[in-house]
């Protein structure tokens, strides 16, 4: 017996690594690709050169100055709402949470948008307070949909916090939409671009203002692998297994609406990568979340990278925000899960 | 059950109609430029072409303010059929997605034939209604196991979601986007009186059909074997209720984008102050939805002026509200 189950253990984590392995080597192809697409073409070669440092100064300004704090965005942010994805669904236990539909990504919108009527700019180094504001905002709407969405007897009911996500987001960003016309149309245009989930981040302070959230709170959610495994198991066993269901679920849902928050500040409220990569990651390696986060976050990172480029280059000279292009894969896999799932 | 009496069925009438025209008058009278009531009466009953403030009224405000209620009207009669027919209180047009889909298909115009006449645009909004509609009934109906309206609900609004999503990638891409806020969520402030020609006479019949079919969907709405046992077909009701409401939100979406909630909000109201029967309802539903978006358009021009502000937008900031105590309501029986 137990020598099969060390066998099943060794089978996981080979499979584990190995989906790790080919899911890198995906996303530095992909990476590649998106550096290598643009207004003006840069080839994998003078990519390379230019990160040497022998390419010429007009390489080297489009790689530095424009296309890498880009990507870097892209990367982080798409690792990040991958991760954040799969504790939503692990501490909610809700195969069909995601932050976008779940109104997370609107909340941080409204805190956005209040940071710009107080600070009137998203430059400079002020942007690294920018998630801090997105963070108060996700918080207040995960607040307001947990509150409507929790029943006494039954706990959080798993349809109902989908419903009532989907209602917070339409009410949040009506909110966020008046608030930034009072600022001016310029605003109210971003406003209206960021919900559809564009990429806006360009420069390297909001590579910075990103980075840190995501350095610190993915490892941390990952050395709780194990009590998201537990959670997700159920109420009764987690307390049975002398867990502090209450108190490590919470931290987890904060942690994870701050890692979500974080993401879309800088990237643009984008649903459904959330709901999607964590999905195939554990089709993938299994259920256990020390086996499948790591591949959830590699998959994050290249639709969403893959997703900007393909917004920005197939249909030049207008870009189209990469939001969009993730809706329409992400939400017929909803859908399909949503029929899919019994009761 | 409590009963709802003749005459208070018809003073709730008669104050709707009158919070209906006060509105429509105040909607009218005041906006981003002052002008002063006489003026505003004699651009109404004696236009003068040659005087600019009897051109705002009559070219610009006069038409909105008519667009809001030939619109308001339609939605809530649509939420009223479809919460009958489906017995989903939360349905609506807008919520369910069919909105989203004419709103879409209106995109499409807009971005691949620019000149399309009304008609034509109205037709195409009408084609993308009812396709979203079929492709959610075809959803529900391939489920195996009972399907609750709460889920259903749930897969509208991811289907409005793609859907929306889908639009605001066309605006953007084909540079629709000045106009950012008709693709966010409506406004009439686009509304001419070539709109209303076309979409009052198809709207107007439209509710006049759906108050016909009032008594079985009244039935229908009670239960499907109240309904059976009393004598109505509730397949071709439910059919052809649909039909009616996915008529009334093209044609809507067609001049005032997608704009929900107003079908959620109004039939509830309506129900609880003049009962069940949609004979009764209906009418009375239409006249408070446009009481609802006249309100909501006028507000949506006066928080910044003369910034115009997108009209779903202010009606989602009721409507939501009102959803989640809906859902939290209905999360019972779940």
């Amino acid at each position: 017996m137990n020598a099969h189950k060390e066998i099943l253990v060794r089978k996981r984590f080979r499979r584990a690594v190995a989906f790790s392995l080919i899911f890198s080597l995906v996303a530095v192809i992909v990476v590649l690709i998106s550096l290598n697409t643009g207004s003006i073409s840069l080839s994998p070669a003078s990519v390379w050169q230019t990160m040497m440092g022998y390419g010429t100064n007009e390489e080297k300004m489009i790689l530095f100055d424009y296309r890498l704090p880009r990507i870097i965005i892209t990367m982080l942010a798409g690792i990040g709402l991958g991760v954040s994805g799969a504790a939503f669904q692990g501490t909610t236990r809700n195969a069909l949470a995601d932050p976008g539909i779940l109104g997370i990504n609107t909340g941080a919108a409204l805190g956005l948008i209040i940071f710009v009527s107080f600070f009137r700019t998203m430059e400079g180094p002020l942007s690294l307070l920018i998630p801090i504001f997105t963070f108060a905002g996700g918080t207040l709407s995960a607040f307001i949909i947990f509150l409507f969405a929790y029943d006494r007897h039954r706990g959080i009911l798993p349809i109902r916090l989908i419903l009532v996500g989907i209602a917070v987001a339409a009410g949040i960003s009506a909110v966020t939409l008046i608030l930034s016309l009072k600022l001016d149309e310029e605003t109210y245009s971003f406003a209206a671009r960021w919900l559809a989930g564009s990429v806006w981040g360009r420069d390297w302070i909001h590579v910075w203002s990103l980075l840190p959230w995501v350095a610190l709170l993915v490892p941390f959610i990952y050395s709780r692998s194990q009590t998201l495994d537990i959670l997700s198991l159920g109420d009764e066993i987690a307390h049975s297994l002398g867990s502090h269901v209450t108190r490590e679920r919470l931290l987890l849902l904060g942690t994870a609406v701050a890692l979500t928050c974080a993401s879309v500040s800088v990237a643009g409220g984008i649903g459904f990568i959330g709901l999607v990569a964590p999905h195939i990651a554990k089709r993938l390696t299994g259920p256990q979340h020390r086996y499948f986060l790591p591949v959830a976050a590699l998959i994050g990172l290249v639709i969403l990278v893959t997703a900007d480029t393909i917004g920005r280059s197939i249909f030049r000279p207008n870009a189209i925000p990469a939001g969009v292009v993730v809706a329409l894969v992400g939400g017929p896999y909803f859908l399909y899960l949503l029929f899919k799932s019994k009761g | 059950m409590k009963s709802y009496s003749r005459l208070g069925t018809y003073l709730w009438f008669i104050a709707a109609a009158i919070s209906l025209l006060i509105s429509m008058f105040l909607a009218v009278s005041y906006g981003a430029k002052d002008i002063s009531l006489q003026s505003v009466w004699a651009a109404v009953f004696q236009y003068d072409s040659s005087l600019t403030a009897h051109q705002i009224i009559h070219e610009l405000r006069l038409p909105r303010v008519l667009g809001a209620v030939i619109t308001g009207m339609a939605f809530s009669v649509a939420g009223a059929i479809m919460q009958g027919v489906t017995r989903n209180p939360l349905a609506d047009s807008g919520i369910l997605g069919v909105n989203a889909g004419a709103a879409f298909s209106v995109a499409i115009c807009f971005a691949i034939a620019p000149g399309l006449s009304y008609w034509g645009i109205i037709f195409f909004s009408f084609i993308g209604a009812t396709a979203t509609t079929l492709f959610i009934i075809v959803l529900g109906s391939s489920t195996p196991g009972q399907l609750t309206s709460l889920r259903l609900t749930v897969a509208g609004a991811v289907v409005a979601a793609i859907l929306h999503s889908l639009s605001t990638g066309i605006a953007i891409y084909f540079d629709l986007s000045q106009d950012l806020a008709f693709w966010y969520a409506g406004g009439v402030a686009g509304v001419n009186w070539e709109h209303l020609r076309v979409i009052t006479p198809i709207v107007l019949l439209a509710i006049f059909w759906a108050v016909m079919i009032g008594r079985p969907i009244t039935f229908m709405s009670l239960g499907e074997e109240t309904a059976v046992n009393l004598g109505v077909n509730t397949g071709r009701i439910r059919i052809v209720g649909l039909f009616i409401a996915v008529i009334l939100a093209g044609s809507s979406v067609a001049v005032a984008g997608a704009i929900s909630f107003v079908g959620l909000v109004v039939p509830h109201i309506a129900r609880r102050l003049l009962g069940p029967d949609y004979r009764v309802l209906i009418p009375f539903s239409a006249l408070l939805g446009a009481v609802l978006l006249v309100w909501a358009d006028f507000a949506s021009r006066m928080v910044n002026p003369p910034q115009e502000f997108a009209i779903g937008a202010m009606v989602a900031l009721v409507g939501v509200p009102f959803f989640l105590y809906l859902a939290r309501k209905e999360g019972r029986e779940l």
